[in-house]
């Protein structure tokens, strides 16, 4: 394997980088006078740096990594999770849902459920989010101190310390705001350093047409047909016939519309970023600007994945490979560190690392704002010590952020000592998350939905997607962390991710229906009164006045949706 | 108003696009290009960076007056 030799340009760009985001976090303490300074920058962000942040806050190791990976493994397919997994996500919850999150002033996605339904359902989400956020920044640290301890021999637990540190540091000097406004410097970084990657990479494999040669050898190779890593679409009809073992139904509707819409829509990660908008004209536009951008992310982190197992297969200038995991298999984890060791020489290299430094870095500190925030309103605030001044909850974040790192560093020994109860872990939250956006519809856009049935529904839904992941598996499974747990196997599915979409679907219906048939035998405790600017119809229409016609968000959400639907039609 | 985060944003990139350029220009006859396909890559990409940073820096000091306002 090729390994990285870094020299002082390269640690000097890293340093300053680290020097830059700790400035920024140093300048901004001052400004902490209020606990909605800390956990909601006070209300007063502008659009286009919430929009870039709500990306970033996203782009964990999963998204720069994972995106990669699978663009080895399953080719430009792996840009559904962009153009159908995200997009329409996004317009969605900045054009219909926004409204009801912004002008409610809830302080956070659970506080919300608490308005609008009642205490244990706001519990039972804070609850499984703070759990959540915790293990998915740990994991995402286990993955950046494993990646640098392979390509750069750096110490596993220097790595681990580093990084959770300079994030603790710049997060309790300035809370929210420092996270955000890291965001928008990292997304940046991340565009900057990630471009130039995909522009050697592309000229190496002879552009897009030898990019698409080199790809059909690999699609042939593997016994699909020509197109099968160079088209999005063509390939769909079967799940036999393409790389993922999806067919368009399961695609369509358990990624596009339950995973896609449970997590943009109702992922407080996110959606705490638009909450920080100066206007509600601002948040609305938030997920929609950040559409933008987001649509074209494919080409900087699905195509170097592409690149990589394209040339792996027919053989570039320099000889590029992926390198082999034991057992004979490509570790496609390593397509984008490999890339960046292949093409770029030192200097260059210094800001490849830094990028990816940055991804993980803004992936986590997502997820330690996102935390502090539930875990002192929703958990501190309601349950352990109300009535308190707000100095001491600004305090209490501060606590929160410390604690949250805290556990962070401990989910990453976790992940690196029992693999498996990291997978088992994920498995459950995907149980968790699965029906939510059936919740938040219902709740919505429905009067007569009930606290009892919201809770009980989200309970159902939690249920069926565990019954069906215990009752399938996916071919060719070898543990029961992959399903058929409960001994009786009623289908196999083609693939992994075949699984876990229609486990989505199941879950989802189970949750939409049962919330139905309970409000129904539940009585409304909730007066209209109380449901005003919490539900659609109970709220006057917004009127956006006083913003030019560009900037409505009606209009900026047609723009994106035809821009999604064109480069879907281009890589059909 | 807090800071105007055009200006961290657009010095960080001044930097690291003068380190780039500057450590191009003493290595231009380096075999280390061999592997970026014979661009001497940090020399124009660190020209990129500058020119961004530069342009955030021009964008964030005039519109300074207006942040204040507002």
């Amino acid at each position: 394997m090729q390994s990285m030799q870094l020299s002082i340009v390269d640690y000097v760009i890293l340093v300053s980088y680290f020097v830059f985001v700790l400035g920024i976090g140093w300048a901004l303490r001052r400004h902490m006078k209020t606990s909605t300074d800390f956990f909601l920058s006070g209300r007063a962000i502008p659009a286009w740096i919430t929009g870039l942040a709500f990306i970033s806050a996203n782009l964990g190791a999963q998204e720069v990594i994972g995106m990669g990976a699978s663009g080895a493994k399953y080719g430009i397919m792996t840009s559904h999770f962009y153009w159908v997994g995200a997009i329409p996500a996004m317009v969605f919850v900045g054009i219909f849902m926004m409204p009801f999150y912004y002008g409610s002033k809830a302080r956070s996605v659970p506080e919300y459920l608490k308005l609008r339904f009642d205490e244990k359902t706001r519990g039972l989400n804070a609850i499984s989010f703070t759990v959540m956020t915790v293990f998915s920044s740990g994991v995402s640290m286990y993955a950046l101190a494993k990646l640098f301890e392979l390509l750069l021999g750096w110490n596993f637990h220097v790595s681990i310390i580093i990084s959770g540190a300079i994030v603790l540091i710049y997060i309790f000097m300035g809370g929210l705001t420092s996270a955000i406004y890291t965001e928008v410097l990292q997304f940046f970084l991340i565009v900057l350093g990630f471009l130039p990657l995909v522009l050697l990479g592309l000229k190496d494999a002879g552009g897009w047409t030898g990019l698409q040669a080199k790809l059909a050898m690999v699609s042939s190779a593997r016994g699909f047909g020509a197109g099968a890593w160079s088209d999005s679409w063509s390939y769909m009809s079967t799940p036999s016939a393409n790389p993922m073992g999806v067919d368009m139904f399961g695609m369509v509707m358990g990624l596009g519309f339950v995973l896609s819409f449970g997590y943009w829509c109702t992922d407080f990660l996110v959606v705490q970023r638009a909450m920080a908008a100066n206007s509600m004209s601002a948040a609305r536009r938030t997920p929609l600007i950040a559409a933008i951008p987001k649509m074209f992310f494919p080409f900087l982190v699905i195509l170097p994945g592409m690149i990589a197992i394209g040339l792996t297969y027919a053989g570039g200038s320099g000889g590029f490979a992926l390198p082999m995991k034991e057992g004979g298999v490509y570790d496609y984890d390593l397509a984008i560190p490999m890339m960046l060791a292949h093409y770029f020489p030192s200097g260059m290299l210094g800001l490849g690392l830094t990028a990816l430094m940055a991804s993980f870095m803004s992936g986590m500190a997502g997820n330690v704002t996102a935390f502090n925030t539930v875990l002192t309103y929703d958990i501190y605030q309601s349950y352990v010590r109300p009535n308190q001044s707000d100095a001491h909850y600004l305090w209490m974040g501060r606590m929160a952020t410390i604690f949250g790192i805290a556990l962070s560093m401990a989910a990453a020994y976790v992940a690196a000592k029992f693999n498996n109860i990291m997978d088992l872990l994920q498995l459950v939250f995907a149980f968790v998350n699965a029906p939510l956006f059936a919740t938040f519809l219902l709740g919505m856009f429905w009067k007569r939905t009930t606290g009892h049935a919201a809770f009980f529904g989200l309970l159902s839904g939690t249920g069926a997607a565990a019954l069906h992941h215990g009752l399938t598996k996916p071919l060719g499974a070898l543990t029961l962390i992959k399903g058929g747990w409960l001994g009786t196997i009623v289908h196999t599915y083609p693939s992994e991710m075949a699984q876990n979409f229609w486990t989505a679907i199941f879950a989802w219906t189970t949750c939409f229906l049962v919330t139905i048939l309970i409000s129904f035998l539940t009585a409304q405790k909730k007066s209209e009164g109380e449901l005003k600017g919490l539900v659609y119809s109970l709220t006057p229409r917004i009127k956006e006045e006083g913003v030019p016609w560009y900037k409505s968000p009606a209009f900026l959400g047609v723009v994106v949706m035809l821009a999604v639907i064109i480069l879907n039609i281009l890589f059909w | 108003m807090h800071i105007d985060i055009r200006y961290p944003i657009g010095a960080m990139f001044s930097l690291f696009g003068a380190i780039l350029t500057i450590y191009g220009l003493t290595t231009s006859s380096s075999s280390i290009y061999a592997r970026s396909l014979g661009f001497n890559i940090n020399f124009w990409w660190g020209l990129v960076l500058l020119g961004f940073g530069v342009i955030m820096l021009a964008l964030a000091w005039r519109g300074s007056p207006k942040q204040k306002t507002s």
